[in-house]
């Protein structure tokens, strides 16, 4: 990360590999003789209508619905990863330290988990009152499963001779977890929910094309049903901008949390 | 070593506690469907469920054809994107200027939930058949690129020094250190890429399918049929399961030198 | 066995001989199938009651067990504060001046554990656990994995550390000379089953100094105690060769 990061071939290359993938949508669009890719929309017009004050098909970023579908998306996406987290962490912690806990509740997991979570969609619209639970509640359930999982194997991956060490220094139970276990634990947590947060994501674009009335996941597939192609990718455009960047902020809380590990691994190299 | 392989051999405790659990939960269930607790007023209670199944859809060819077609989906999807995604994360992984170039721009698609490609599949697919198969396709893709990639750059220089200096060829350095070292990610990624295969593939089947297990479900709900959504729900989980345990088994054949888990 | 208040004993023997069984015992990690241990005339473990560690008795571990998340400021303060023994600042304060005693650790007391060399590393353990005032000291194979030149500074160190403090320390180790060099007594012990085979009473002068190694009663010693463990390894390894036969 030197100053002269822009002069280095790395830089240049990215650049020319993104030209090339958007060069090659646009000739395999608008020129290869295929009906397959001629239904697609070019990246022109993507861009075109995305910033366009007066967008053909009515969404841009100059529209209200836009911000409408992604204050949506992101609320829902929001709720169900803080409640994920509540529950999912201090389970995760509890099945990894209390055995017999452990035995309880790892059954009921494994019976639970192998069923996809978005197998879950109809029941939960039954059993929920409103579509905006179920939604809730089917996105909920993907990041809480990975962030018990991490949890749990963050605790169980603490080197015992700190729980010894701390024992050893006159420790209570409580300034074991608050002292070992939970900053033990941390990098392993901060893990599960980067992949919470991409699984969240990826059940409530699900969700939201099956069951909601808005979000980008509705949007995509409203667009689709109207014709309305250039919107579509403006739809998967933005759910990628915003997966990117709930998974950025995650980690950027987490190196604040972690400070002793981006300083350590800083000198390792 | 001696005492490894004679571990493998015991069986497991019984866990008595676990037991308990999944009784408890199967009885809260029962009690809290037919008490009417909010919530479960529309739910069918776990006897009716197995009676409805052993009824109506153990002989019944439709069910069993819907569990043939989603397996299919998942098999097709998650083979094509191992077949294309493991040789494309071994040359991210080994040729700079590839990656420089190529990378970025996975970076760019993989944060994209699969279920996002779905209009622009259906578009593009002439048959909604293969348009499931790519969404398939996608779900497992970047897993195992990524994994790959990941693999092969964190692949110790000392062990290709080694080779060199042993006189070994870049083939040899390929097929002895790179597959190897890379198989443990392998499997790490079709671990990870069948779980959301399945995810993947139930869910494009509600939105697009004309049958398959999530089909199924998805018109248990739209009949109102609760039974139905349950059964569908089961069975995906078992379907699942099935393959998570092939998958495991594959995994413990490419690598004979780990005890796996 | 007894241990004197204030005494440096270390043992010595056989990987597997127990050693580090009866450091957990004594630290109160893991039970006691038989027989008993004293701390001040109290039973400390037994048969019959559960092992209970305390802070009268600190460990520094083989691997090193400072918390990497914490600063090295932090992990000394760390037991002294849990055990309402100093409200923060007294501990603060109580931490710097032992830092700072201990070779100018006191310089580097906002890092991170991970930024440091394993020398100091377990200097900073070691202050960690004399914070306490622990009636004993349990040093388990503190320097094992240390080259032999950085091994030699870091005996200066604790040298020096035992003359500030004069703690009762036990040192656990697979070194001769480094338990002869550093200890009062060196208690030997036979493998499988793990008993005491001899005690050796070191009296060189304190305090000491790295050419004393070469003093005549110091080699005299050695070959004492060599005489002894050896037997015991060959013992042990015909045994072994025997079991793998």
């Amino acid at each position: 990360m030197e100053a002269s990061w822009w002069k280095s071939s790395k830089f240049w290359l990215m650049w020319v590999g993104y030209i090339i993938a958007v060069a090659a949508w646009y000739a395999s669009v608008k020129w290869l003789p295929l009906d397959s890719f001629n239904r697609l929309p070019d990246p022109w017009s993507v861009i075109t209508e995305w910033f366009s004050p007066e967008p053909v098909y009515g969404v841009s970023i100059f529209t209200p619905i836009y911000y409408q579908h992604i204050f949506y998306s992101v609320y829902r996406a929001t709720a169900s990863f803080v409640l994920a987290v509540v529950l999912g962490v201090p389970l995760g912690i509890l099945m990894a330290w209390s055995p017999k806990f452990d035995a309880y509740a790892s059954a009921l997991v494994g019976l639970l988990r192998p069923i996809p979570p978005l197998a879950w969609i109809p029941l939960a619209i039954l059993m929920f009152p409103g579509i905006e639970l179920a939604v809730i509640y089917v996105t909920f359930l993907v990041a809480f499963f990975a962030t018990v999982m991490n949890t749990y194997v963050g605790v169980k991956s603490i080197d015992p001779d700190y729980f010894r060490a701390a024992l050893s220094l006159g420790s209570k139970p409580r300034d074991i977890l608050r002292h070992v276990i939970i900053p033990g634990a941390l990098p392993n947590i901060f893990t599960g929910l980067q992949i919470a947060m991409g699984a969240a994501w990826f059940s409530l674009a699900a969700g939201e094309m099956i069951a909601a009335q808005y979000g980008l996941g509705f949007m995509i597939f409203e667009s689709y049903n109207l014709i309305q192609f250039p919107t579509i990718v403006i739809g998967m455009a933005t759910l990628g901008i915003a997966g990117f960047m709930s998974s950025a902020i995650i980690r950027v809380v987490g190196n604040k949390l972690m400070r002793w590990r981006v300083q350590s691994f800083g000198i390792g190299g | 070593m001696a005492q490894d392989i004679k571990s493998k051999f015991r069986w497991p405790q019984f866990n008595w506690r676990g037991a308990i659990a999944i009784v408890g939960f199967f009885a809260a269930w029962h009690f809290f469907v037919k008490l009417g607790v909010p919530g479960f007023k529309e739910i069918a209670a776990p006897f009716d469920v197995l009676q409805t199944f052993l009824t109506r859809y153990v002989n019944n060819q439709e069910y069993w054809s819907s569990w043939v077609s989603s397996f299919k989906r998942v098999l097709y999807g998650f083979l094509i994107a191992q077949v294309l995604g493991i040789p494309l994360g071994l040359m991210l992984g080994t040729r700079e200027v590839f990656h420089n170039l190529a990378y970025p721009v996975i970076e760019i698609l993989r944060p994209i939930p699969p279920l996002a490609w779905v209009p622009i599949s259906i578009l593009f697919w002439p048959t909604t058949e293969m348009s499931i198969i790519f969404i398939c396709f996608i779900g497992a893709f970047f897993i195992i690129v990524i994994n790959v990639h990941d693999a092969v750059r964190s692949i110790k220089n000392e062990h290709i020094w080694l080779a060199q200096s042993l006189g070994a060829s870049s083939g040899q350095i390929f097929r002895r250190i790179m597959i190897p070292s890379v198989i443990p990610s392998i499997a790490v990624g079709m671990t990870l890429g069948i779980a959301v295969t399945w995810n993947v593939v139930i869910a494009a089947e509600m939105i697009s399918g004309g049958n398959g297990l999530g089909r199924l479900t998805w018109e248990g709900y739209v009949s109102h049929t609760v039974t139905v959504v349950i059964i569908g729900m089961i069975s995906i989980g078992l379907a699942g399961y099935l393959s998570t345990i092939v998958v495991d088994y594959l995994e413990k054949k490419m690598m004979p030198w780990r005890v796996v888990r | 066995m007894e241990i004197e208040p204030g005494d440096f004993v270390a043992i010595v023997g056989p990987s597997g001989c127990g050693k580090s069984t009866l450091m957990n015992i004594i630290a109160g990690f893991d039970n006691v199938t038989e027989g008993q241990v004293l701390l001040d005339g109290q039973p400390l473990a037994t048969a019959t009651t559960p092992p209970k560690p305390g802070s009268d008795r600190v460990v520094v571990f083989q691997n090193g067990a400072l918390f990497p998340w914490k600063t090295v400021l932090e992990n000394v303060m760390y037991g002294p504060v849990i055990q309402n023994m100093m409200t923060p600042s007294q501990a603060e304060e109580r931490a710097m001046d032992l830092l700072a005693k201990c070779g100018g650790l006191n310089k580097v007391a906002a890092s991170y554990p991970p930024q440091l060399s394993s020398g100091m590393q377990r200097r900073v353990e070691i202050v960690r656990a004399l914070i306490n005032e622990p009636k004993i000291l349990l040093l388990d194979e503190p320097f094992r994995a240390m080259d032999t030149v950085s091994k030699t500074v870091m005996h200066q160190h604790l040298l020096e550390m035992y003359r500030v403090c004069r703690k009762t320390i036990v040192f656990i180790t697979h070194d001769l000379e480094e338990a002869i060099y550093l200890a009062d007594r060196v208690v030997v012990m036979t493998s499988r089953p793990g008993t005491i085979k001899s005690i050796i009473n070191v009296k060189l002068p304190r305090p000491r100094t790295p050419n004393m190694m070469l003093s005549a009663e110091y080699l005299a010693l050695k070959a004492q105690a060599i005489a002894g463990v050896h037997e015991e390894a060959k013992k042990a390894f015909e045994r072994g060769e025997r079991e793998h036969a």
